[in-house]
């Protein structure tokens, strides 16, 4: 994947590159908002990781700018500002995700990912597919080898989006946002118990679990059968 | 700026100059105006005299001829105060008047047209001609020529009245002018300085200062009144800045420390590169904490600023408490805790969902965290009270002393000394926060007054929304009806 890093602080966007070269990515990097804008338009990468408060010019106006020009490539917004109507904010101008500082590698390894993925034509998918595991958008049903699992709403929520991204990590924050729609960080540890009812649910009485804990980051769904 | 030149670049100066010039200039046109209107009317009045006495003297002299016009030319010139008569022939002789003296190039051209001229009385001395008279004079048949005036030494004086009230009022009008423009500017000068000093005090620190509220109701009170409520917001803002600031340099710097000495230590130590990676570990635990506790710091001073411009809009309340106790519910069992909820249908409140939700979700944890009793309890109610909603979480574990109840709202207030439990102690206060900024109530309670001191005791914490912003909506709504 290719990935543009617009970010002034030279020693976050050094350690950037390289966490981001050990997951498999090749990065590029601007230090100001004028080459960042000219980088972003004249190449082409798959995901954009702009600082919101950059020298020259500010972060939101190129992604404004990208946008006005019909450039879709997904732009996460990286800023020191976390208040919910700073977010509302950044999305307003075309961000697709919106980090706050300071923020855990893996937290935004996860959203690059899952960013880049969006850029693919929109899903129209009804059914979701994982090993044995299919989910029926539709009809809100859930099957594993043709045996029928009841879910609570919520539990279908969360699974629905897990596979949405099955094969990616997606962390317990993603979750809390796409899920329940919060953006605060409750003290004790609620994904964890959400996801541990869902394993029972789905992976109890297989053998072969799909549902995946990636430690220091979240979970994943895939199948390690394939 | 020197106190004159101050002086004159007040408004009072200004607005003192406008009203003196309006106010001339209405003395002047009243004056004017006056003036004009009683010339004229004298004038027509003398004329008419004049006219009447020619009148009467034509048809005497008709009737009688010149003797008996020469007699009552004279008894008529022999009264007091009486009009000025002259008969003379085309020679200039003179048979009866009262005048002395007159310029005898009047007589040339004879019209009937009113003329202006002074004379002097016959039984006066002297020659100069001291009296000013309007005159007419007629010709009679036989080459006679009756000249008959008035006096207008009364119009002039009425004239001379006039001119000098006008002096006098003008006069009176710029002193009476200086001295209500000295009052004002001195008095409004006064207030505007006393203003004026208080802000600098202000400004110069001394948050406490007040502007005088002199309780007449002014224009100055009511300006007074406005400012000093802006300036009771601000001292409360910087009393939560300097709250906040003192917070972080006391709660912060503590983990900071022991985070950087334990990162010391480590470099000191020659140790295997588990060690290291378990070092490592625990400092990112412990960063991660710390930028939790930096966080909720921010929340809850934005949110007391109530600058945050976190959208208010109508929310659920009962929609809100659900949703955080499914997000718990999980949790809650496995803790050991039986989770109840009660809550209408829907219960609308103007509130921020983000906001409400962090606030039910830290008292929910907070129950999770304090109240682990055997056969726990955890009631989560919304009820209709007041037209508004009471939102209240339920405990039925050991509870609060009524003393530590306020305690526990402020920052960092943790009443477990031991802090066995993890936990920033910013959680109440953000609670407290969130109410604040939706204008609600909240109370702490014993979920079970009658148990004392017991474990049981339980502590129920109620947030009342009232329902004021819904009434206000409505009045607008309302409002618009009217108009339309």
């Amino acid at each position: 994947m290719k990935i543009l890093i617009i970010e002034d602080d030279q020693e976050a966007a050094k350690y950037l590159i390289k966490a981001l070269s050990e997951a498999g990515h090749v990065s590029d990097h601007a230090a100001d908002g004028d080459t960042g804008a000219n980088m972003a338009l004249t190449q082409d990468y798959d995901v954009l990781i702009v600082d919101r408060m950059l020298p020259k010019r500010d972060g939101l106006s190129i992604i404004e700018e990208l946008r006005s020009r019909d450039n879709q490539t997904p732009a996460l917004i990286l800023s020191a500002l976390g208040q919910v109507d700073d977010r509302v904010e950044g999305l307003r101008a075309g961000g697709d995700d919106y980090l706050p500082k300071p923020y855990a590698f893996t937290e935004l390894l996860a959203r690059v990912e899952v960013l880049a993925r969006r850029r693919k034509p929109e899903d129209v998918e009804t059914i979701y597919t994982v090993g044995e595991l299919e989910l029926d958008r539709l009809s809100h049903t859930v099957k594993r080898g043709g045996q029928n699992i009841l879910l609570q709403p919520r539990e279908f929520r969360l699974l629905e989006y897990l596979m949405k991204h099955a094969g990616h990590v997606v962390t317990r924050t993603m979750l809390l946002e796409n899920v329940w729609d919060y953006h605060f960080d409750p003290q004790t540890n609620v994904i964890d118990v959400h996801m541990s009812r869902l394993r029972g649910k789905v992976d109890k009485e297989f053998s072969n679990p799909l549902l995946h804990t990636v430690r220091g980051s979240g979970y994943v769904i895939r199948d390690d059968n394939r | 700026m020197t106190t004159i030149g101050k002086f004159f670049r007040t408004t009072a100066i200004k607005l003192s100059l406008i009203y003196v010039a309006v106010f001339a200039g209405f003395a002047v046109f009243l004056v004017l105006y006056l003036n004009t209107n009683t010339s004229t009317l004298l004038a027509r009045q003398l004329n008419d005299t004049i006219n009447a006495e020619i009148k009467g003297l034509a048809e005497q002299y008709a009737q009688r001829g010149l003797p008996g016009l020469i007699a009552l030319v004279d008894r008529r010139s022999r009264q007091p105060g009486a009009n000025l008569y002259l008969l003379l022939n085309d020679d200039g002789k003179v048979f009866a008047g009262n005048i002395a003296r007159i310029t005898p190039a009047l007589f040339e051209n004879i019209d009937s047209s009113p003329k202006e001229i002074k004379y002097r009385l016959l039984e006066e001395g002297g020659v100069v001609a001291q009296h000013e008279a309007v005159v007419r004079i007629f010709e009679l048949r036989g080459g006679f020529k009756i000249l008959v005036g008035r006096d207008v030494g009364e119009r002039d004086a009425l004239q001379a009245v006039v001119r000098q009230t006008f002096v006098i009022g003008g006069i009176l009008l710029v002193i009476l002018g200086l001295i209500s423009w000295l009052f004002v500017s001195s008095r409004v000068l006064k207030r505007i300085d006393a203003v004026s000093n208080t802000t600098r005090s202000i400004m110069s620190g001394d948050l406490s200062g007040r502007l005088q509220v002199t309780g007449s109701g002014d224009e100055f009170d009511r300006l007074a009144l406005g400012l000093n409520t802006m300036l009771g917001r601000i001292e409360e803002l910087m009393h939560g800045l300097k709250e906040v600031s003192d917070n972080i340099a006391h709660d912060l710097k503590t983990p900071l420390t022991r985070l950087r000495n334990r990162v010391e230590s480590a470099l000191a130590e020659d140790g295997s590169t588990e060690f290291y990676r378990e070092t490592l570990t625990t400092t990112i635990e412990e960063a991660d904490q710390l930028i939790k506790t930096f966080n909720a710091l921010l929340l809850i001073a934005r949110v007391e600023a109530k600058s945050n411009g976190d959208v208010m809009s109508e929310v659920d309340l009962s929609a809100i408490a659900r949703d955080v106790v499914e997000l718990y519910e999980p949790v809650a069992e496995e803790t050991g805790f039986d989770i109840k909820i009660t809550t209408p249908e829907k219960a609308l409140i103007r509130g921020n969902r983000e906001l409400v939700s962090q606030a039910v979700a830290n008292l929910i944890d907070n129950a999770l965290k304090y109240a682990a009793v055997s056969e726990a309890e955890i009631d989560v109610s919304v009820v209709q009270a007041g037209g508004g909603y009471t939102l209240s979480v339920a405990d039925n574990g050991p509870g609060i002393d009524t003393e530590a109840r306020a305690r526990v709202l402020q920052r960092f207030t943790r009443l477990d000394d031991s802090r066995s439990q993890p936990g920033s102690g910013l959680g109440l206060s953000l609670v407290s926060a969130v109410a604040s900024l939706h204008d609600a109530k909240i109370d702490l309670q014993d979920t079970n007054p009658s148990v004392k001191d017991g474990m049981q005791r339980g502590l129920s914490i109620s947030l009342y929304f009232p329902p004021c912003s819904h009434v206000k909506d409505k009045r607008r709504e309302l409002g618009k009806a009217d108009k339309g």
